[in-house]
């Protein structure tokens, strides 16, 4: 009974969250909608048994789209007075979605608890189950069996960062001074300093 | 009861959603990307549905693959998307006429 409850939860939040990232005026708040989005599919994922993937999502997309959300406020022009000025007023709601995405949390792990759901009858062709534990399957077939195309996806993620680099780095067109270092140290204190006994009113030459 | 039809329900209005977003949102090129990201969610939504109703666990395998290519174009669209912005002072996707295409 829970499981059905916390799957129309889920399902109807992953939805609504969906359809307001895409409508949303401000992007910012869309990066927030697509956070929930993703939240919930996570918690989708977790009531038929897949945490390992779950908590995959979770960590890195709202890891990677905290980026996207640091991008957004980089490049678009927001108005942070603005921001600031209604932040009691939004504190409440913050607080809410806060609770909300707890409660789900909490719904979706007691939903798990009860067992998870049961899809389909295994038609013997599958990749084995060995041990008792998602995680504890995901490894064995991801460092066995995949074990290539695991070190390929690390490869794709190489080539992204260096990409991502090589795309965004600047070169610095006028260095802010040399730095001669053997000049730096050849130098002498009767190169610097000049003792001079100048009469009244007469004044120094530099 | 739940079953695998349900989630193939969820993942499609998800991948319609997605697609939607992006015609929708002519001008804002961020929030293409995450329509993007949208789209994708809903195939691993379903190969991970797929997976826990075949028994198979390689579904999950894939969703994990799908999710690392995902982490890496999300990376090289901003990195694009910076250097534009940097360029042009603008991302709007109706000024996108550089390359004449």
């Amino acid at each position: 009974m829970i499981q059905t409850l916390a799957f129309y939860l889920f399902a109807a939040m992953v939805i609504a969250s969906a359809a307001l990232t895409i409508l949303a005026r401000n992007p910012v708040h869309s990066v927030m909608w697509l956070i929930s989005s993703f939240f919930n599919a996570a918690g989708l994922m977790i009531i038929i048994g897949a945490e390992f993937i779950a908590m995959l999502l979770v960590i890195v997309y709202v890891g990677a789209v905290a980026v996207l959300f640091l991008f957004i406020v980089m490049m678009l022009n927001i108005d942070f007075a603005e921001l600031r000025a209604g932040f009691m007023k939004n504190f409440p709601v913050g607080i809410a979605i806060a609770l909300v995405l707890l409660a789900e949390l909490v719904l979706g792990i007691g939903a798990y608890r009860a067992g998870a759901l049961e899809l389909g009858v295994p038609d013997g062709s599958a990749a084995p189950i060995l041990g008792a534990s998602n995680i504890e399957n995901i490894g064995a077939l991801m460092y066995g069996r995949y074990l290539f195309l695991f070190e390929t996806a690390g490869l794709i993620l190489l080539v992204a960062m260096i990409g991502a680099i090589v795309l965004t780095h600047r070169e610095q067109r006028a260095p802010r001074g040399h730095q001669n270092i053997a000049k730096q140290i050849a130098r002498q204190p009767e190169d610097a300093i000049v003792n001079t006994k100048p009469e009244v009113g007469k004044g120094v030459q530099l | 009861m739940i079953g695998i039809e349900h989630y193939v329900v969820v993942s499609s209005i998800l991948f319609v959603l997605g697609v939607l977003g992006i015609f929708l949102n002519r001008k804002n090129v961020i929030i293409i990307l995450m329509a993007i990201e949208l789209i994708l969610l809903a195939v691993n939504l379903n190969l991970v549905a797929f997976s826990a109703f075949l028994g198979d666990l390689t579904g999950q395998i894939f969703a994990m693959f799908v999710l690392t290519v995902a982490a890496g174009e999300a990376a090289i669209g901003l990195a694009i998307l910076v250097i534009y912005f940097r360029g042009r002072g603008t991302i709007a996707v109706d000024d996108v006429n550089r390359m004449k295409g």
